[in-house]
């Protein structure tokens, strides 16, 4: 039966090359996968079918099955100095739909993860305010609430990929995305219980982590679509993700979306901190540097095949799956090509398309076990059409490190082998 | 009587429903200024200097003993910590260093990032007087300020300018690159056959040489 050959040799090969070396990457599901055990295969009744298994509550808190355990963030230990400002990445190769767990959110600190106490947790508003007011966590829980699934990019997501194809895995390349449904406050709310002053313009936002991470918002945000989030996926955040409250703004880089948010203050001018300045700026080739790119182009990244989830299958009826977000609003369409751009076909949009949220797209082809090289597309409802690398370079050179949304191109060996690569 | 105001409390739900929320809801308590004061610590171009004053030797002495051991002496980074100083002339060149001196546009971002965030693990444990002291000391590194006897204070702040100010422009994408927004190219977009310029393999990145790009 060709589906319990599985390709052990590859395996290894995959997890030498390139990336693979740089970081502990095991390969998809299907490589860590062997032929497993006859005896558990008909005819035979394997032990799960004849004796009892563990209890309900012995897992009180339950947890993927034991067999998915290498389905984890991961990190690049040669990026950052400290683990404690560093980032984790989630392994989109291993998952569907358009809904992250929470435990495999991409995680970036500044200064590890804070732990905070409910009881003490507070939020001050004040500034040009009526009244300056102070919130407990029940506070916050008591307001009207509303529940959105939006995606969180990180604006340096692909930023490794500017100046050429380097990182082995789309987890690497692409993982500091996800997209969960938030439980929160519109932030319009909280701003009408101060009450504004006419000449409020801008809020500063404050994590009360140990960077004590700050970035401006403008008002107009602010009063649209920002929320103060306190759950994620029906619970509440999780400490990597801000616990208890975090700020949510919806198809904005997630370096703004500061987590542990201890307080906002409501000003008439930008603050120009250093994660808006030093940092989440974007340096064009001439040497200026764009500022407050806060809305993340649309972008898309095809997720099985990838190098990290081979075709193990070498031919025949083959679903390719990815997925596609805008931070102007809705995916309007995903291309999906198999010839490195020369000719496109529209995808399948699979599930809700929800404004400013992960997106799935499938499309069904008929493997001939030839090499192909594969790219995705996206377009938004504005009718942006995610652009290539190369015209991205055109405009802003290779030094930007943020906001790279160019299209990725996956090379398929004959093998079903995949390898990060670009076309010219 | 009773129906009569039972209709009433029913329309005005409806209203509100329908309508953004005009009434305050009574949640939350007002926040006093003694409360503020402690966690409002942002600093921005012309406003939220704290009181107190520091020179650049002063600065020195601290910085060796609180930061060098990350940065560098200079700011020139021990290993793979960042770099606080250097790259001057280097933004349009194909290894940019974007240090303080190089690319910040503001002073203030300076002490108001030492403020919050340094030194890395013990961060908001200066004293407002080492606070200037060591801005004073950073920006000496960067050629800011070039007297060492200089003493740095919230009245003197101000005339602090960086280099690379005028360098900045705001977020010009849906302008300029209006071109992405089109109708996209569906058959034969390229001429000839897709060739592979690059691969990820060839350029091996590996974790020991540590010369990787850095996450900012
Ligand atoms: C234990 C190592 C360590 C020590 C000690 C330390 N820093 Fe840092 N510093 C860091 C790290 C790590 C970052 C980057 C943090 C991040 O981006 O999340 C940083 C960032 C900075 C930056 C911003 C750099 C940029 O380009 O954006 C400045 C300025 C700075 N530190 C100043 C100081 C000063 C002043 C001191 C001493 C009072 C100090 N640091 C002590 C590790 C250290």
């Amino acid at each position: 039966m060709a589906s319990t050959e599985r390709p052990s040799k590859l395996s290894r090969r995959a997890m030498l090359g390139g990336l693979a070396a740089a970081a502990p990457a095991t390969g998809g599901s299907a490589l860590a996968r062997g032929p497993g055990n006859p005896a558990n295969q008909p005819p035979n009744v394997p032990d799960w079918s004849k004796y009892l298994g563990e209890g309900v509550a012995v897992r009180a808190y339950g947890k993927p099955s034991q067999h998915e355990a290498h389905v984890v963030r991961r990190d690049v230990e040669w990026l950052t100095a400290s683990k404690e400002s560093s980032v984790s990445f989630t392994p989109l190769h291993e998952l569907d739909g358009m809904i992250t767990p929470n435990g495999l959110c991409f995680e970036r600190h500044h200064a590890g993860i804070a732990e905070i106490d409910p009881a003490d947790y507070r939020l001050i508003l004040h500034g040009l305010v009526d009244k300056p007011l102070i919130f407990t966590l029940d506070d916050l829980k008591r307001f009207p609430r509303v529940n959105r699934a939006y995606f969180c990019e990180c604006a340096a997501n692909s930023g490794m990929e500017w100046r050429g194809a380097q990182l082995n895995g789309c987890q690497y390349t692409h993982g500091m995305v996800h997209c969960v449904m938030y439980t929160g406050v519109p932030l319009r709310l909280l701003l009408a219980e101060a009450g504004l002053k006419p000449n409020a313009k801008w809020l500063l936002l404050e994590g009360g982590d140990a960077a004590a991470m700050t970035r401006s918002l403008p008002l107009e945000k602010a009063l649209d679509d920002t929320l103060v989030a306190y759950r994620m996926n029906g619970e509440m955040l999780r400490p990597e993700n801000g616990y208890p409250a975090r700020i949510v703004i919806p198809g904005w880089e997630a370096n703004m979306w500061i987590k542990w948010l201890r307080r906002i203050e409501v000003g008439d001018e930008p603050w120009h901190h250093r994660e808006e300045t030093s940092k989440y700026t974007d340096l064009l080739e001439n040497g200026k540097a764009r500022r407050f790119t806060f809305v993340m182009d649309a972008k898309s990244v095809i997720t099985n095949p990838s190098p990290q989830a081979p075709l193990n299958h070498r031919r025949g009826f083959t679903v390719l799956s990815g997925l596609a977000w805008s931070g102007r609003g809705k995916v309007a369409r995903v291309d999906v090509s198999l010839d490195g751009g020369r000719n496109w076909q529209t995808a399948q949009l699979d599930g809700p398309v929800w404004d400013k949220a992960l997106t799935r797209f499938y499309h069904e082809f008929d493997w001939d076990g030839r090499e192909l090289l594969l790219q995705s597309r996206a377009m938004d409802a504005t009718g942006y059409v995610q652009p290539t690398k190369a015209e991205l370079r055109k405009h802003r050179g290779v030094n930007s490190i943020y906001h790279n949304n160019g299209i990725q191109t996956w090379h398929v060996k004959t093998s079903g082998e995949v390898e990060n690569v670009e076309v010219g | 009587m009773r129906g009569v105001v039972l209709g009433l409390a029913a329309v005005v739900a409806v209203g509100a429903a329908a309508e953004p929320r005009r009434q305050k809801l009574d949640i939350g308590r007002e926040a006093t200024a003694h409360e503020i004061a402690g966690w409002d610590i942002a600093i921005r171009p012309g406003r939220g200097l704290p009181p107190g004053k520091g020179t650049v030797k002063e600065g020195e002495a601290l910085y060796l003993e609180r930061c060098a051991a990350c940065h560098g002496e200079f700011g020139e980074s021990a290993g793979r910590w960042p770099i606080l100083s250097g790259g001057s002339g280097t933004l349009s060149s194909h290894d940019p260093v974007k240090s303080i001196g190089s690319y910040w546009p503001y002073a203030s971002t300076v002490m108001d990032y030492i403020r919050r965030a340094m030194p890395y693990g013990n961060a908001q444990s200066l004293s407002n007087d080492e606070l200037y002291a060591v801005t004073a000391y950073v920006l000496y590194l960067n050629d800011v300020i070039k007297d060492e006897e200089f003493e740095l204070n919230r009245e003197n702040f101000a005339e602090l300018k960086l280099p690379n100010e005028p360098n900045f422009i705001q977020d010009n994408r849906e302008s300029a690159e209006k071109e992405f927004w089109k109708d996209p190219c569906m058959a034969n977009c390229m001429p000839g056959e897709a060739r592979i310029a690059g691969r990820a393999r060839t350029l091996d990145v590996t974790p020991e040489a540590g010369k990787g790009p850095k996450v900012e």
